[in-house]
């Protein structure tokens, strides 16, 4: 799928990156400790995430991944978009919460990786 | 490609802007046409290595060796140094605060991720004095 998908399936609003919708993520991860996301992440392309500080955003990028979608309704702060617009990485934010999202995204075939 | 010595101070203090040094190599060494796969693992490594002197030792610097065959890291900070460094290479120990875990680290993955990205580590620490952790990662 590509990231317009999941703008409409997470019913998420896209705080940065309306024009670049059109990437394509054939994986995604969940989690709110980076250090897991840094461990176990392979070609993932969508992170799921509940924080919402700048580290977010260099660890999607250490891991060259092409969008963040804060779960929970969760806002970033400007700091925090702008850090994103200049590494290139989408954002948007959904009010679903975590469990829901990723299995919303699961069912309609994003999956995971083998660890 | 000539060999190339890239040198980043990492500021001490500031966990919540911590990174800009291994976002500045990240984007050095695509400049300079590596693969993409050796790019990523020596970001993680230089990422998780900065988030580590940050929250540990006050900051430090960063030395990267960008040669043919391999890239060198050495990560050197003059902080509390590591009592006991097979404990902090188990994944799940730390000794990290809540600001680190608030902020997503402070899992005790730091060390062990820069273990399982690199092809070789090694650690050089002195208590009181601080530690320097070389990583090598073959291009």
């Amino acid at each position: 799928m590509n990231l317009s998908d999941v703008r409409d399936i997470l019913e998420a609003e896209v705080l940065y990156g309306e024009d670049k919708l059109d990437r394509e993520v054939t994986s995604a991860c969940g989690s709110d400790f980076m250090s897991d996301v840094l461990a176990y992440v392979k070609n993932q392309a969508l992170l799921l995430t509940g924080l919402v500080n700048p580290q977010v955003v260099r660890t999607a990028d250490m891991m060259d991944m092409k969008c963040i979608a804060f779960v929970r309704g969760k806002r970033p702060e400007e700091n925090v978009l702008s850090l994103a617009r200049e590494r290139d990485i989408v954002v948007m934010t959904t009010k679903m919460r975590m469990y829901d999202a990723c299995g919303k995204l699961y069912a309609k075939g994003l999956r995971g990786e083998v660890v | 490609m000539e060999p190339v010595k890239l040198v980043y101070p990492v500021e001490g203090g500031d966990l919540i802007e911590a990174g800009e040094a291994s976002s500045k190599m990240k984007t050095t060494l695509k400049k300079l046409g590596l693969p993409p796969d050796v790019i990523r693992r020596a970001s993680i490594c230089m990422y998780e290595g900065e988030i580590n002197m940050v929250i540990h030792a006050d900051g430090g610097r960063a030395e990267v060796d960008v040669g043919m065959d391999e890239i060198v890291i050495r990560m050197i900070d003059h902080g509390p140094g590591i009592p006991d460094v097979d404990k902090a290479m188990q994944e799940g120990y730390s000794t990290a605060g809540d600001m680190a875990r608030d902020l997503g680290f402070g899992a005790g993955m730091g060390l062990p991720n820069m273990k399982r990205y690199s092809d070789e580590m090694h650690i050089d620490t002195e208590v009181g004095k601080g530690t320097t952790v070389t990583i090598k990662i073959r291009v």
